[in-house]
């Protein structure tokens, strides 16, 4: 059972929140790691905004930072996200079976529906 | 800012659709997520009216949702506020987060596309540029392959 901490939760979904942070998310999830002026690059920001928006997604726990060398390798931390994610399964799953049940009583009271419409047209 | 969006095509028409989410007796036959039968619902569906539901599910919790309408338009639209009274989602206490229902005409039936949004948002924060779930799927599924390979090493 994941425990879902609210305010772990809070801060994955505010950090998503914004479009360039999740940007960055998913240029590293198509790479292993990549360096922060790499990272920086398809963005039309400068690279001390960069890394502002990396400190968030650190803090937030969404990425990792380590030195190599003179560069400093980004990478994705899977494990919050993915906790994110199983907690809107949640959601998604009540609502998926209460509209399993709704469309089969729309679908009972289409078929009443008929009958009666066509009891009244054969009258 | 963050929500789920479930589509499904129903073979019923949209006023039958529309009938069985704005009233009680309709709410309560399909309302909660296991199949079994809600214990009360009260539902005043016009903009500004209120709705309860209580139900149960099988691990014997009891939940109670309520909200207010903010859109009513038949048999087109439903908007509501929704928030736990008793129960509910862990992390998600004392909320306040919002449910959008369009229902679509189509050949056979009805389309209704259900979004529950603003969850976990602060009051403050009012996005519109919801949709980002697929994405975050999609990251998700990555950033999982990534983690496998880098438990076998």
């Amino acid at each position: 059972m994941v425990n879902y901490r609210p305010r772990d939760l809070d801060r994955v979904f505010a950090t998503l929140s914004d479009p360039t942070r999740r940007a960055i998310l998913a240029r590293l999830a198509k790479a292993e790691s990549l360096s922060i002026s790499v990272l920086a690059e398809p963005f039309a920001i400068t690279l001390p905004a960069v890394m502002k928006h990396l400190d968030v997604l650190g803090d937030a726990g969404l990425v990792t930072r380590s030195k190599q060398g003179r560069t400093v390798a980004v990478r994705l931390s899977p494990a919050p996200l993915r906790r994110a994610t199983e907690w809107l399964r949640r959601y998604e799953r009540f609502w998926s079976s209460a509209l399993d049940r709704l469309a089969a009583q729309a679908e009972h009271k289409e078929a009443e529906a008929r009958d009666a419409e066509s009891g009244e047209a054969r009258r | 800012m963050s929500g789920v969006t479930l589509v499904r095509r129903i073979a019923a028409r949209p006023t039958i659709v529309f009938d069985l989410m704005t009233t009680a007796e309709g709410v309560a036959s399909w309302w909660g997520p296991q199949d079994l039968p809600v214990v009360r619902a009260e539902v005043d569906a016009r903009v500004g009216g209120a709705y309860r539901v209580h139900f149960r599910t099988l691990d014997g919790g009891e939940h109670e949702a309520c909200g207010e309408f903010l859109e009513v338009v038949p048999p087109r639209r439903i908007v509501m506020s929704y928030r736990y009274t008793l129960g509910g989602e862990p992390g998600e206490e004392g909320r306040t987060s919002r449910i959008e229902v369009d229902l679509t005409p189509i050949a056979d039936g009805t389309e209704v596309t259900l979004k529950h949004v603003d969850l976990r948002s602060e009051v403050s924060e009012r996005s519109h540029t919801w949709g980002w779930s697929g994405a975050l799927d999609k990251l998700v599924r990555h950033a999982a392959t990534v983690d496998a390979e880098g438990r076998k090493t």
